[in-house]
């Protein structure tokens, strides 16, 4: 990021590329305390899905209409493709509501990064996405000591018939897998990809108005970078969708893993 | 979690430390919100939206199941109408090849008693012409053994006189040359070569 921005300070006069104080957005108060935009988006996002849903799934029609289409369409992905196929016809359908509602308020969250008025996508504020993590985290351990016990649960970490002297080896990678990366890597992966997909598209856009005003034969280079936003918001789009559906799938598998009658 | 208390307490008071933080230190509002939002959604989802949509998912199995077992009684009554047709067919099929048997027996029958008729009154035809014939033929040897008889006198008694003109003698002369001539004594070759 840097050496561009260098690069465009050098040739015109004192381009600054977006860096991460553009996600610093309060409204309200100042701080640690602060109510900031993604804040309201995260609201609203929850509010739009809720109302769409409870819309759109209020007739309970056989024969579906649009709006109810779209709602079975997410829906059956989550349910079928996701937590049934991974969690098992036996115990699947309790973890659906969790699931469903993940994969829409992500869906949702990380569309608002190219919808206007919102043009922000809310889970590049990691704060979000270490808290849904962190209910999976939560939900994923207590189903698997319900299952298993406390005792079984941690025993279960290890898969048996190990020789007796990789046991502790093998058990101390799985808890650290089992307690520090799955959840870290669940929010950061979430958060890295909207990060740094907003990033990006800030700067090719600011840095295309920047050169389309410049002189000389920057304005044309501005044009193609533009050109290259749209083509990188189009991307962005599918990177949105697929962080969704893999923060959603991961979860399922976690979820899977703790379920599971043996490790 | 304990990450939460470092931003938390450098950032007191000074605003600019948010804007320049670290993008991975959670801010706690943005964090506490996430968490709220989740969960009033999670409720509306497990409360309402799931619960709905399985029934949906229920309904639409029952009434794919229900027209499952609907186009199947269907087809079964529909073999069963096409195998009553097909009996149907069978028996009509039957019923034709009777009455055409029955037809052609009839006809052969027919032509039998006709060809029988016909050579009964063909006989009978035949019967009657010989019968005419032959009292045809016996009217002209009468009348023939008649006119035979005079001629024969006539030419007689032109060549022998008038001494043959007793009526009884003539009569039996001719008879008696008719009776040989008819039982063969007398050749036809002997009385003239014209005949």
């Amino acid at each position: 990021m840097s050496i561009i921005a260098l690069g465009m300070e050098g040739g015109g006069d004192g381009f600054t590329a977006p860096d991460a104080s553009i996600f610093w957005e309060p409204l309200i108060g100042e701080g640690a305390t602060a109510i900031t935009r993604p804040v309201f988006l995260m609201v609203i996002a929850g509010a739009l899905v809720a109302w769409f849903l409870l819309a759109t799934t209020k007739r309970r029609a056989l024969v579906p209409s649009k709006g109810q289409m779209m709602t079975e369409g997410a829906y059956g992905l989550v349910r079928n493709s996701i937590a049934k196929d991974i969690i098992g016809s036996h115990e699947f359908l309790r973890f659906v509501p969790l699931l469903f509602t993940m994969f829409l308020l992500i869906l949702v969250n990380n569309f608002f990064g190219v919808i206007p008025p919102f043009n922000y996508p809310t889970m590049s504020r990691i704060g979000f996405p270490v808290a849904l993590a962190l209910v999976i985290w939560v939900v994923f351990h207590v189903v698997g000591m319900k299952k298993h016990g406390f005792v079984g649960y941690w025993k279960s970490l290890v898969p048996s018939g190990l020789p007796g002297g990789m046991v502790p080896a093998i058990f101390i990678l799985e808890l650290i897998t089992d307690l520090f990366t799955r959840p870290v890597t669940l929010g950061l992966r979430l958060f890295g990809n909207m990060f740094a997909g907003h990033i990006l598209m800030a700067l090719f856009i600011s840095g295309g108005w920047y050169m389309l005003q410049a002189g000389g034969i920057l304005p044309v280079a501005g044009a193609v970078t533009w050109a290259f936003a749209i083509v990188m918001t189009l991307f962005e789009m599918l990177v949105e969708f697929l962080q969704a559906y893999v923060f959603t799938l991961l979860s399922a598998l976690y979820i899977a893993g703790a379920v599971a009658d043996s490790h | 979690m304990h990450m939460l208390t470092i931003p938390a307490s450098g950032g007191e008071g000074e605003g600019g430390f948010w804007a320049t933080a670290a993008p991975i230190i959670p801010h706690p509002i943005e964090f506490l919100f996430s968490l709220v939002v989740f969960a009033g959604l999670f409720w509306v989802v497990a409360k309402k939206v799931v619960p709905r949509l399985e029934q949906i998912y229920a309904e639409r199995t029952a009434a794919i199941e229900g027209g499952m077992a609907r186009a199947e009684q269907a087809q079964a009554e529909a073999k069963a109408a096409l195998d009553s047709y097909n009996a149907q067919l069978q028996d009509a099929r039957g019923e034709a090849n009777r009455i055409r048997e029955d037809a052609r027996a009839q006809g052969a029958q027919i032509v039998a008693e006709m060809r029988t008729q016909a050579q009964a009154e063909a006989s009978r035809i035949v019967e009657a012409a010989q019968r005419q014939i032959e009292a045809e033929r016996q009217s002209a040897v009468t009348s023939l053994r008649g006119e035979v008889g005079r001629l024969s006198t006539d030419l007689a008694s032109r060549i022998v006189g008038e001494s043959l003109q007793d009526e009884v003698r003539q009569k039996g002369i001719v008879e008696r040359f008719l009776a040989e001539l008819e039982s063969g004594d007398i050749k036809p070759e002997r009385v003239g070569g014209d005949v």
